[in-house]
């Protein structure tokens, strides 16, 4: 499935990362809940065209890796009370994402 | 709306037009004809090609996805196909998914998965066609994602303590499909007869399929 990759991804599937706070103008694909949150890469999707891009007519390059990133409930919402093991699976392009050394905020 | 008298003491209730009564054209209504007649005058797509995508769009329904599901239970090979790359096992089955990639998520008997999209309508359009508008609403959209299990509840789905509920955001390229637990008591069904029990709700995972009768 990762055959004939033009980009290497950065972060790896296991690796614990978290999502930066930012808050650009424009169109995002990353849901203001998640952001500053750290989680654990469950796969690497592939790459695809930046949707920050897209959406203003432009060709998306640098195309970007895209994640699914995997998140435990009670990390992402105060107070989360029901099963412990529960998670949250959100789909994160790689510009959002930060290693969980680096210093947390506004990369970029 | 005011909870206290009759309709002339509290005049506050909606007065908005109903979606196609063709008053009030919202931005995107306007947006989407003009772009269609622009097509349409420069040539670039005929009325028809319009009209049939959309009857395209139309036709698909929760079936499709029902076929998967009900392959996935009898034929492991393709299980295992359709959990290591959905796309590819679907294409198998004449199902394209067009520019975007399908995940799988197989539920077990500790684990059960549950799809929204928190950001839009995000939905596995090719395998269960258009989606229910409950999935498109702000509630459905802001409550499963952090209180899941309550969602579930009100869909009639109660879960174990013990089962851990994964909620699956459709944030960006992907789709998702919720693989369900073959129900107990299915042995001796053929596949057809398994595909009937796939509902949609159970493919987005607030429900569980049917028990046969």
């Amino acid at each position: 499935m990762q055959t004939g990759r033009l980009i290497v991804a950065k972060f790896n599937v296991g690796e614990k990362v978290r999502v930066r706070d930012a808050h650009p103008m424009g169109h995002l694909r990353t849901p203001r809940y998640i952001m500053g949150k750290a989680g654990v890469v469950e796969r690497i999707c592939g790459e695809f065209g930046n949707p920050e891009d897209l959406a203003f007519g432009r060709d998306g390059t640098p195309k970007q890796s895209l994640y699914r990133v995997r998140f435990a409930q009670r990390d992402v919402w105060q107070g989360y009370d029901d099963g412990a093991a529960d998670t949250v699976d959100v789909e994160l392009y790689e510009h959002w994402l930060e290693p969980m050394a680096a210093k947390h905020g506004d990369a970029q | 709306m005011s909870d206290t008298g009759g309709h002339d003491a509290g005049h506050d209730h909606d007065h908005s037009p109903p979606p196609d009564s063709g008053e009030g054209l919202g931005h995107y209504n306007v947006m989407e004809i003009a772009v269609r007649e622009l097509l349409i005058e420069k040539g670039i797509l005929e009325p028809d090609q319009i009209r049939a995508a959309v009857e395209a769009m139309d036709s698909r329904s929760p079936e499709g996805g029902a076929r998967v599901v009900a392959k996935a239970w009898v034929d492991p090979e393709f299980k295992a196909q359709l959990l290591e790359d959905g796309t590819a096992a679907c294409a198998s089955l004449g199902v394209e998914m067009g520019p975007t990639r399908l995940v799988v998520v197989e539920d077990t008997p500790e684990v059960h998965n549950v799809l929204v999209c928190t950001l839009c309508s995000c939905y596995p359009r090719m395998l269960l066609g258009l989606p229910p508008d409950w999935y498109k609403s702000r509630e459905y959209r802001s409550r499963v994602v952090r209180e899941p299990r309550a969602v579930l509840r009100e869909f009639g789905t109660e879960l174990p303590d013990d089962v851990t509920v994964r909620v699956h955001d459709s944030t960006a390229d992907m789709r998702y499909l919720v693989l369900p637990l073959r129900p107990a008591g299915t042995e001796g069904m053929s596949e057809a007869e398994l595909a009937a029990l796939v509902t949609r709700d159970c493919m987005i995972g607030v429900t569980l399929p049917g028990v046969p009768a």
